[in-house]
């Protein structure tokens, strides 16, 4: 079957493959080129992109689920990526997973029956000098307490 | 305020963009290197300043440049590790989105001292707005005719491409960030051969930290004298240390190498938060073995750090309160290593999934007699076993908790 690929992703990958020394190596920004359209990776365009690149079926999927930032089931319209490694713990980022969890009304790695929210916990983001930090999609928010938080959901909704 | 090297124009508007950073005098020791000094000339004053690696092994790029193979058929290759991911690390983010032409003007020098003609900048793939800036910087670079076929109007070829991971702490080692550029599961390789003569498409490669490549502009058009005079004659220059945790002021400092880590802490990052009192410090990014109260009176350079047991890494500092709890603070780093391991060598895999389970069991309350001494085996029987330094980055931190805070873990 093939995937529903738009002519605008097409001539993004096509940009891409002619930047890049070998097919191959362009892997990565393919998949995020495609993701960026969806929120996620189907089986078909998986097999679409090892086509398109030369390689096999098995190494697109090798690559999908190593790499934490590659999705294979849809996440909500926003997904909120809490950071919770220690200089964002430091700064109280496990209590604004709680908060989330209560106000979203779901568990952490799931996604509001809306499908509008989707919650996850990360590893470090790199923002420890304003922790505790967060992302909203590929969006960078920090300094976060509960009434930033608010207000972010608030400006989301 | 000591004074920067790097970082000296930072509050500067627009810095991101050229014209700032021609009108502040960018590009001039690319030019520099480019018309008045021969590849061995550059080479030779890099090897004199012995720039250290910023990105956590301390190694010298001039000594690193060096290895790559002076006569050879294939392409050579630069990648820059872009890649921050190491806990408490976020300078590289701070130095690439100020200002991202000073990593180019690096790259720029270091690409004509070896002979590349092509190179890849490996950013963490969270890092999109970095990215974008890059990408900018890359097109403003290449307008201006600092970059691509004619750079400053000399015959040196540069093409620069910006390349975004996908999240894979695992992907900063530089042999699973070359798999990684190649497509494929960051996996790193073993060693030797290194990348300087097997690298990306197993072609010689350079591979080299933000910040070290930021230091180049300095070192050659001030030269090496220069360099080695500021911070420590063996470890010259200065380090951009990001402090985080309860202090007043955390953010990225630009010191002197041998700045003493307690002068970090209180005089430049403003001391601790609220009236807190400090417990201890980890002071090189999460995988650096943690310092207690009493030894943070040491010079932040490579050599002071690894005697007193611990390293520099990438000069993260994170600061420990006294109402923190350390056994929480093992749950953190035992969680992070056990996700982060990429499963390839079966000690790390193993080990430090289990570390985990155990610390988990003990944060509940629910630890069982011996305990402790498990977890000591599990990180003991990882170290030095593993094709990685991953391995060693997730034990030396865990066994010094467990030497330093033990009574905390017990109770």
């Amino acid at each position: 079957m093939s995937p529903e690929i738009s002519d605008k992703v097409k001539r993004q990958v096509e940009d891409i493959l002619s930047r890049y020394p070998r097919r191959e190596a362009a892997l990565l920004p393919v998949l995020h080129c495609l993701q960026k359209e969806r929120g996620f990776l189907s089986p078909e365009e998986e097999q679409w992109v090892a086509e398109r690149l030369g390689i096999k079926p098995v190494k697109v999927r090798e690559v999908v689920t190593f790499y934490t930032m590659f999705r294979r089931q849809p996440a909500g319209k926003y997904h909120l990526q809490v950071c919770s490694n220690l200089s964002c713990w430091l700064a109280g980022g496990d209590s604004l997973l709680d908060y989330l969890e209560s106000r979203l009304g779901i568990k952490t790695g799931e996604t509001t029956a809306d499908g509008r929210f989707t919650l996850s916990q990360v590893e470090c983001l790199g923002g420890c000098d304003e922790a505790p930090c967060l992302m909203v999609n590929l969006d960078y928010h920090t300094g976060l307490d509960r009434d930033k938080l608010d207000r972010l959901l608030g400006e989301l909704d | 305020m000591p004074e920067r090297l790097l970082t000296k124009d930072f509050e500067l508007d627009g810095l991101s963009r050229i014209e700032t950073y021609l009108a502040r005098g960018g590009y001039r020791s690319a030019v520099k290197a480019l018309k008045d000094m021969s590849p061995p000339a550059v080479l030779e004053e890099m090897k004199k300043a012995n720039l250290r690696g910023r990105g956590g092994a301390g190694f010298p790029a001039g000594v690193k440049w060096g290895f790559i193979p002076a006569r050879t058929d294939k392409l050579k290759y630069l990648c820059v590790n872009a890649d921050e991911g190491e806990p408490g690390t976020f300078k590289d983010r701070y130095l690439m989105s100020h200002n991202p032409h000073l990593l180019l003007e690096g790259m720029i020098i270091t690409s004509y001292c070896v002979g590349i003609h092509e190179a890849f900048i490996y950013v963490r793939g969270e890092y999109e707005a970095v990215a974008q800036r890059l990408e900018q910087a890359v097109a403003e670079a290449t307008a201006r005719g600092y970059l691509g076929s004619h750079v400053a109007g000399t015959e040196f070829r540069l093409d620069v491409h910006v390349h975004r991971g996908a999240g894979a702490y695992i992907c900063g080692e530089e042999t699973a960030l070359l798999e990684s550029l190649e497509g494929k599961r960051g996996y790193p390789r073993l060693k030797p051969p290194f990348p300087a003569s097997v690298g990306l498409f197993q072609c010689p490669t350079v591979i080299n930290n933000v910040e070290t490549l930021c230091n180049i502009p300095f070192i050659i058009l001030h030269g090496a004298e220069a360099f080695t005079g500021r911070g420590l004659p063996r470890d010259g220059g200065t380090r951009i240390f990001g402090v985080s945790g309860p202090v007043n002021r955390p953010g990225c400092y630009e010191l002197p190498v041998g700045t003493p880590l307690r002068e970090i802490i209180f005089r430049q990052a403003g001391g601790m938060k609220d009236g807190k009192k400090l417990k201890a410090v980890i002071p090189g990014g999460l995988s650096a073995p943690v310092l207690r109260e009493d030894e943070i009176d040491v010079p932040m350079d490579c050599e002071s750090l690894s005697a007193a047991g611990s390293m520099l890494g990438s000069g993260a500092i994170i600061v420990i309160d006294q109402a923190t709890s350390m056994l929480q603070v093992l749950v953190k780093m035992a969680k992070f290593y056990a996700h982060e391991s990429c499963g390839q060598c079966t000690p790390c895999r193993i080990g430090t999934s289990w570390i985990d389970k155990i610390v988990r069991r003990l944060a509940l309350g629910q630890g069982r007699e011996g305990d402790v001494e498990d977890i000591k085996r599990l990180a003991l029987n990882i170290k030095g076993r593993t094709l990685c330094p991953l391995g060693d980055a997730a034990a030396l931190p865990i066994l010094a908790l467990i030497a330093k805070f033990r009574s905390e873990l017990e109770t």
